[in-house]
């Protein structure tokens, strides 16, 4: 990957090459991880305090099981960065983003006007996730 | 009826308008077919065998006259003047113009309609009891419940792409009149023993190549808990159903692999971290989706009698008619199902006919039947006749409710590019054949549903008699099961033996019911004396050789 990720963190882009799982569950020093889609975010959770990056991977645009791994991250309170990378479409990053995804590696290019359309689309959503956001049933109950 | 608030509208709003922009690009080839195919299958829009389809969701069946107009009108403007009834109470349009998808949409949006999550590999429309709110036995009405799962479900983040489709019914009888066992995840609303009303969730069921009834994970479930609970099913589902295998990777084949227990386990585990995430709305917005549901302004004292001297009203009467809650009133379903018929079609002046009937007799409520018929749900007893006539005159007044003749089928191989056989002309010839009404009520409650392949979309399973069209050797041949239901007494129905032809599926169809009529006993429904007799005698009489 020679392009820089697409990023929504302020801080700069953290430049340790991720480890697999197996890896860095073996090693104490690592402070990124690449998580495949059949692997379990969950043995993250012992070590989220040394992480700075999760990179989690999309073999394929259908393939969701990363959405949940994203999710059970920040529900556990990792606040590092979390990248999607493969085959992520354009459409599907407004979803990530409420997942807790805030970093994305494209395997094909992704049109940044199509995109930012795609973000602004939905001013309200009707449930909570990672992203904080509040559904509509709390608008409307404050 | 629910009704939309600012948000709610302009969720569907911002939907119609992203779906304009994904539309433009693939007509100015910015998109390719394949890029385009998962968006427009979010929105109910497939590539069908001869032009694009477009499904229609009709959250939990329920529909007002104005709504029912549009879709009428869609019909006549964009399609060829008709719509399809689905089995998941939705509506289908098969001659739709990639071109004139946004502005449909957009029709729809103006009477609070979409075609979200129509298809996809996420939570499909919710799907209920078509006599919620109306029927005697039902316990409270199921479709505050089904809105909430409606608003939960629609564009949920983590459970878009999920391993496959997912399918939720919600009922809240003893009666299940929504093939509830057989959804993915089916909830039936219960009263625990202090009185307070919960979920019961069955998991795992489904029809397709494997069909299973669903199994009871939680036995009450409040409502305080319930989004958490179903994002705890869901999540376990979508981190471990199976991808490696299409035909394996609905939620039945994870409980069948992982076994119930191993199952309920990972969800009371996980639905314990994600109770701490504060996902479930306060109880002041299930009472404000509630108050939508409430009962209409009933009157008091309407006459409890009807005027029976019209002797083809009286035959409508005892088949078409269900008991309702308020005394004076009753529940009445159209058939879409006239002999020689396509089972689930109607005009769109037929459409227009039953809205304006909606509006004058049934406080402007319609609903769809999974069976594929409409029903208006709270029509004054006394106002029956004058329906009945209107009916009548349209074409509409058929009396074949539960009857040989209310055929399910999907639409076959005319429509469907998956479909290996047609569905509709057997359909046809099945209920020419058993046209004679007094022979449909001799033989009494008998579901004949038909799928033009293994998809099950005619819930072939679930019928008392079953038919399976197959692709043998390139010409069509036909299945016949025996002792399905997908009611309370849900069962999964039998494969006779060797299959047949068009005609030898109709002649097949007439010794069982012959067999039927010569051993039953008083009071025993066709599955009844199937579940009693077993097969084999069944067998005997279609195989015979003469």
């Amino acid at each position: 990957m020679t392009n820089s990720p697409l990023r929504f963190r302020d801080e700069p882009e953290h430049d340790e090459p991720a480890v697999t799982l197996d890896a860095f569950l073996g090693q104490s020093n690592a402070t990124a991880v690449r998580i495949e889609a059949g692997e379990d975010a969950r043995a993250l959770l012992p070590h989220l305090d040394r992480l700075a990056l999760v990179e989690v991977s999309f073999p394929s645009f259908r393939d969701g099981r990363g959405y949940s791994a994203a999710s059970v991250l920040r529900e556990a309170g990792y606040r590092g960065e979390l990248r999607a990378e493969g085959d992520v479409l354009v459409d599907q990053i407004p979803l990530m983003r409420r997942c807790g995804f805030d970093s994305f590696a494209p395997a094909q290019p992704v049109d940044a006007a199509a995109l930012a359309r795609a973000l602004e689309q939905q001013a309200h959503v009707y449930q909570g996730a990672a992203d904080g956001r509040s559904p509509v049933w709390r608008l409307r109950h404050g | 009826m629910y009704r939309y608030d600012q948000y709610d509208q302009a969720i569907v709003d911002a939907r119609v308008a992203e779906f304009r922009d994904q539309v433009e690009r693939r007509l100015s080839g910015a998109l390719s077919e394949d890029q385009f195919k998962p968006l427009r299958l979010m929105n109910g829009l497939y590539l069908q065998l001869h032009a694009y389809m477009l499904r229609v969701a009709i959250p939990y069946g329920t529909l007002n006259s104005a709504q029912l107009r549009v879709l009428a009108d869609i019909a006549r403007r964009y399609d060829r003047g008709y719509g399809h009834f689905t089995t998941r109470q939705n509506l289908q349009y098969n001659w739709i113009q990639l071109k004139d998808a946004p502005d449909i949409l957009a029709e729809l949006a103006k009477v609070e309609m979409h075609a979200i999550q129509t298809s996809g590999n996420c939570i499909r429309n919710i799907s209920s009891d078509q006599y919620a709110g109306a029927a005697a036995d039902e316990v409270t009405d199921p479709r505050p419940w089904a809105e909430l799962l409606r608003q939960w479900s629609t564009f949920h983040p983590e459970f878009s792409y999920l391993p496959r489709k997912f399918k939720i019914a919600v009922i809240a009888a003893p009666k299940d009149r929504a093939a509830m066992r057989l959804h993915d995840i089916g909830i039936e609303i219960v009263r625990n023993a202090d009185g307070q009303q919960g979920a019961r969730i069955f998991v795992g069921g489904g029809m397709g190549r494997t069909p299973m009834i669903a199994h009871e994970v939680r036995d009450f479930v409040g409502i305080d808990d319930l989004l958490s609970y179903l994002e705890a099913c869901l999540r376990v589902y979508n981190r471990f159903g199976r991808r490696d295998n299409i035909y394996k990777a609905r939620i039945k084949i994870l409980l069948h692999e992982i076994g119930v227990d191993a199952y309920r386990e990972q969800v009371e585990e996980e639905f314990l971290a994600v109770k701490q995430l504060g996902l479930d709305p306060p109880k002041a917005e299930f009472d404000r989706i509630a108050a939508f549901f409430a009962d209409p302004p009933f009157q008091a004292d309407a006459p409890d009698t009807i005027d029976r001297s019209d002797p083809a009203f009286a035959l409508w009467l005892d088949q078409n008619l269900a008991a309702h809650k308020q005394p004076g009133y009753a529940i009445a379903t159209i058939s879409l199902k006239p002999a020689g018929g396509i089972p689930g079609d109607a005009t769109a002046e037929q459409m227009e006919l039953i809205a304006d009937l909606a509006e004058r007799y049934s406080f402007d409520e319609l609903r769809v039947t999974h069976a594929q018929n409409l029903v208006l749900p709270h029509v004054r007893k006394a106002d029956l006749y004058a329906v009945w006539q209107a009916l009548d005159g349209a074409g509409l007044a058929e009396a074949n409710l539960d009857l040989i003749g209310d055929i399910i089928a999907c639409p076959g191989l005319d429509y469907c590019s998956l479909a290996n056989a047609r569905s509709i002309p057997l359909a046809q010839k099945i209920s020419n054949r058993f046209a004679d009404p007094e022979r449909q009520r001799d033989l009494g409650e008998l579901k004949l549903k038909i799928s033009g392949c293994i998809n099950a979309c005619g819930h072939h399973h679930a019928g008392h008699i079953g038919i399976l069209g197959v692709d043998r050797k390139g010409t069509e041949n036909y299945q016949l099961l025996l002792g399905g239901s997908g009611a309370e007494d849900v069962s999964l129905g039998r494969i006779t033996g060797p299959g047949f032809d068009e005609d030898g599926v109709v002649d097949a169809i007439e010794r069982v019911t012959d067999l039927y009529k010569a051993r039953r006993e008083p009071g025993e429904r066709f599955v009844d004396t199937y579940r009693r007799l077993g097969m084999e005698p069944f067998k005997e009489v279609i195989y015979a050789r003469p």
